[in-house]
């Protein structure tokens, strides 16, 4: 019935796995329409789309996490349906999770019989990604993130899967061990066996992966061979018709702007942050630059009223002022956007409440809410944000942008004068990625601060107008958006001075 | 061994209370022999086998508040079973019971994973359930549990300082050493621990909460039985104090009410400690009503210090 397609002329054309057709719906909201995957053996396929396509319930189905609605899984040429993880598992497909599926509370040993995992295997594989001498005493809850993701991928490893799926593992990996998973991967591929690959980062799909099926609202709309300029049919295949419009979006890099301050801040001191100074401006948007703990953390909680600084002042209005709670930080306008979108919102609470929060707080006071306002104005933050409303009834079931997008809403209704946004993009795809930087934008044309933090270096030209620099706690540099390309902004977060000559 | 420390150190840090609490008294009753041992062990054997129960479920992420009534149930089925009866028919009885209680405990299980509904929620309303069967069997307090049996616990067979009620406790071992080695019982801590990863591990969820229920009845079964031996009486309504106690010893004993974390061991020395106190209030001439009090403000003090713990160990 659908057409085959027959772009890749390999030699082993006989697929390993051959999904089609495959739906699935929660209540009246479809999560999957028609998706159809084909990975031959021997392959690193990827699996892209932006949040909300379908790629985790794909994910969920072909390991037998969810049962699908429609459609027909093929593997080695026979009919199967898993009812349970256990079972995907036995026949050879298993998945590992940006969050490790470890049980905190259990030894990595008793982790180990709990799936009856072979432990010389595993011990094997530890030692291919770096953890030799690793002791299997140990209990999750007291190792660090990126070990335990290693741990969980050497777990899947361990039982020779067939199909390996590995779903956006690398988003919580430094770029070294990066590199481990993915000579890894290729070792899985060069023994015939196959992998498929979850990740934003077309980088790394383009390096790693031999081809991408592509997902948009549920369906499979294509399938790309990254390698040899691919990368922009990707982008245009998981947008779709939006896709010119994102591109136009992406403009030039702002001037710096020179509009009254908004906030100073003077030798400000707080754990690794060391004597930083600098002003944010009205009508700005001031971008952070820095590499994972350089003290942009303890920056942002100093001036969201999160932690007390240990010395310095945040000044703001003309007067120092001392944020002892977060309420002290809202008050004088400053909000933060947090990148975990969960820490903000109560997650079990509606769009519409959690969007209404501060405007309860701010208006009503004791008195009784106001609803027929209160409405109007939630509708009109959530139409100018197009935040996805179909899931009403609770915050966490909407997809990461869009809890992003309601966290922002929240502030649209509740009224600020500076934004604080912490890596605001992590793990949102790239179309939900530029709509919240052209939000951002226009809120500083339209007179608020924002103070952006992002920890994927090139999007800082899409959104500031200016970028500091923190490197060791320390302001290393500054400069206008327009000089803060990938190079010089890499240079500078490693804490290296600027080229002589201009590059 | 450093780890051991950190890992076990608070089981260790109650049986040290437990030691300690043992000192003071011997300092105030010179006199402590091996008959107020004994009396002390036959008071802590009911709640030690609560404790239990109440440990397995709440590892598995649940809680029970029908422990107390499915005891009380135990020892009401019992007692009109047995009345007038030998030690060899009593004790057909008290398996009869125990596989009766164990269903009961289960059908907690089954109805929680059915119903999705929050296990607080149903196991109140089976405590009702339970409780109002009890009172069905038995309308109000009857003695009459023969005496063969009664000194099944009462007696101590081997040694005056090893009394029978102690040998007792070993049932709890018995099952849950083995347990605790087997997938099933890992898949109880996984359950507890964190119910995503577990799913993904491939734990059949559903399965192992039934089984912490069940044995969670089980124990609760052997507790009511406990009841029957050592005081000879059927009480319809004995069970009440039970379920909260049982909840304040795991909470002494390390036990996190979060589901996942800890053991056995820790909530059967906590039992000991919370039926030591009155027996220590009677030996001051304090009244031994005021041993609820001691025994709330012991445990805000003990969760306290334990707070205290890891807020340091963060620092």
């Amino acid at each position: 019935m659908a057409a085959v397609r027959n772009d890749t002329p390999l030699v082993d054309s006989r697929p390993l796995l051959e999904a089609s057709g495959l739906a699935k719906n929660f209540g009246p909201v479809v999560a999957l329409r028609s998706a159809d995957l084909r990975v031959r053996g021997g392959e690193i396929h990827a699996l892209m789309g932006a949040n909300g396509a379908g790629k985790s319930t794909l994910v969920k189905i072909l390991t037998g996490a969810l049962t699908s609605d429609g459609g027909t899984i093929l593997l080695g040429g026979r009919t199967r349906s898993f009812r349970s993880t256990a079972e995907a598992r036995k026949a050879g497909l298993i998945c590992v999770y940006q969050d490790p599926s470890l049980l905190p509370d259990l030894t990595v040993l008793q982790n180990l019989n709990l799936t009856a995992t072979p432990i010389s295997t595993f011990r094997r594989y530890l030692v291919e990604l770096g953890l030799e001498g690793f002791d299997l005493q140990s209990l999750p809850r007291e190792l660090a993130r990126p070990t335990l993701s290693l741990l969980d991928l050497a777990r899947a490893l361990a039982i020779e899967p067939q199909l390996l799926l590995l779903d956006e593992i690398t988003a919580s990996l430094p770029a070294d061990l990066t590199v481990r998973v993915f000579n890894v991967a290729r070792q899985v591929r060069a023994e015939g066996r196959s992998v498929i690959f979850i990740s934003h980062r077309l980088a790394e799909v383009s390096a790693l992966c031999d081809r991408a099926t592509v997902l948009r609202d549920g369906k499979t709309v294509g399938v790309v061979e990254p390698a040899q300029g691919g990368e922009e049919r990707i982008v245009k295949l998981m947008l779709g018709p939006v896709a010119d419009e994102v591109a136009a979006e992406a403009a030039s890099p702002s001037a710096p702007t020179t509009g009254g301050v908004a906030f100073e801040v003077r030798d400000l001191k707080a754990g690794m942050l060391n004597d930083v100074s600098f002003t944010l401006r009205f009508g700005e948007v001031l971008g952070v630059a820095a590499l994972e703990g350089q003290g942009q953390q303890e920056l942002f909680d100093c001036l969201a009223g999160v932690r007390r600084p240990d010395s310095g002042q945040i000044v703001v209005g003309g007067k120092a002022r001392t944020f002892r709670h977060p309420a002290d930080a809202i008050g004088a306008g400053m909000v933060l956007i947090p990148a975990d979108r969960l820490q903000a919102l109560l997650r079990q609470r509606s769009v519409r409440e959690n969007i209404a929060l501060p405007l309860v707080n701010r208006f009503s006071r004791w008195g009784p809410i106001n609803p027929r306002r209160e409405k109007r104005r939630v509708e009109a933050a959530v139409r100018r944000l197009q935040i996805d409303t179909r899931v009403q009834s609770e915050v966490r079931r909407l997809s990461g942008g869009n809890q992003q997008k309601v966290g922002i809403a929240r502030w649209l209704v509740g009224g600020f004068q500076t934004l604080l946004c912490f890596d605001p993009t992590r793990g949102i795809d790239i179309g939900t990625k530029r709509q919240i930087y052209g939000l951002v934008k226009e809120l500083a044309t339209n007179g608020s601060a924002v103070l952006l933090f992002t920890s994927e270096l090139p999007e800082i030209q899409l959104a500031c107008n200016r970028v500091i620099v923190l490197f060791g706690g320390r302001l290393v540099d500054e400069m206008p958006a327009a000089e803060a390309d990938e190079k010089a902004l890499l240079r500078a977060a490693h804490g290296l001075p600027a080229e002589a000559e201009g590059a | 061994m450093a780890r051991a420390i950190r890992r076990f150190g608070w089981t260790i840090a109650v049986y040290v209370l437990f030691a300690l609490l043992m000192v003071i008294t011997v300092f105030i009753k010179p006199d402590y022999g091996s008959f107020e041992w004994n009396t002390l062990t036959l008071a802590a054997l009911p709640l030690a086998f609560a404790a239990a129960a109440q440990t397995i479920i709440v590892l598995s992420g649940g809680i029970d508040l029908s422990i107390g009534p499915l005891m009380a149930l135990a020892n009401v089925l019992s007692l009109s079973a047995m009345l007038g009866h030998d030690l060899n028919y009593s004790v057909g009885v008290a398996l009869v019971v125990l596989l009766e209680v164990t269903l009961a405990g289960a059908l907690n299980g089954v109805i929680i994973v059915v119903t999705r509904v929050p296990d607080i929620v149903i196991t109140l309303a089976t405590s009702f359930i339970w409780a109002g069967l009890a009172l069905l069997v038995l309308a109000k307090p009857t003695p009459g549990i023969p005496l063969d049996f009664q000194n099944l616990a009462q007696g101590s067979t081997f040694s005056p300082w090893v009394p029978n009620a102690l040998l007792l406790l070993l049932v709890i071992p018995l099952i849950w050493i083995p347990l605790r080695r087997s997938r099933a019982g890992l898949a109880i801590y996984a359950v507890g621990s964190d119910r995503n990863a577990a799913f993904r591990s491939g734990v059949n969820l559903g399965l192992s909460r039934v089984l912490a229920y069940a044995v969670g009845g089980f124990f609760a079964a052997c507790g009511g039985l406990a009841l029957s031996m050592t005081t000879g009486v059927g009480t319809p309504l004995a069970g009440t104090y039970y379920t909260l106690s049982a909840v304040s010893a795991i909470v002494l004993g390390g036990v996190s009410l979060a589901g996942g974390r800890g053991g056995m061991l820790g909530p059967l020395a906590a039992a000991y400690i919370l039926s030591l106190i009155p027996a220590v209030l009677i030996y001051l001439g304090i009244d031994p009503n005021y041993g609820q009090m001691i025994q709330g403000v012991l445990i805000v003090l003990v969760v306290m210090i334990g707070g205290l713990g890891v807020v340091l160990r963060r620092a």
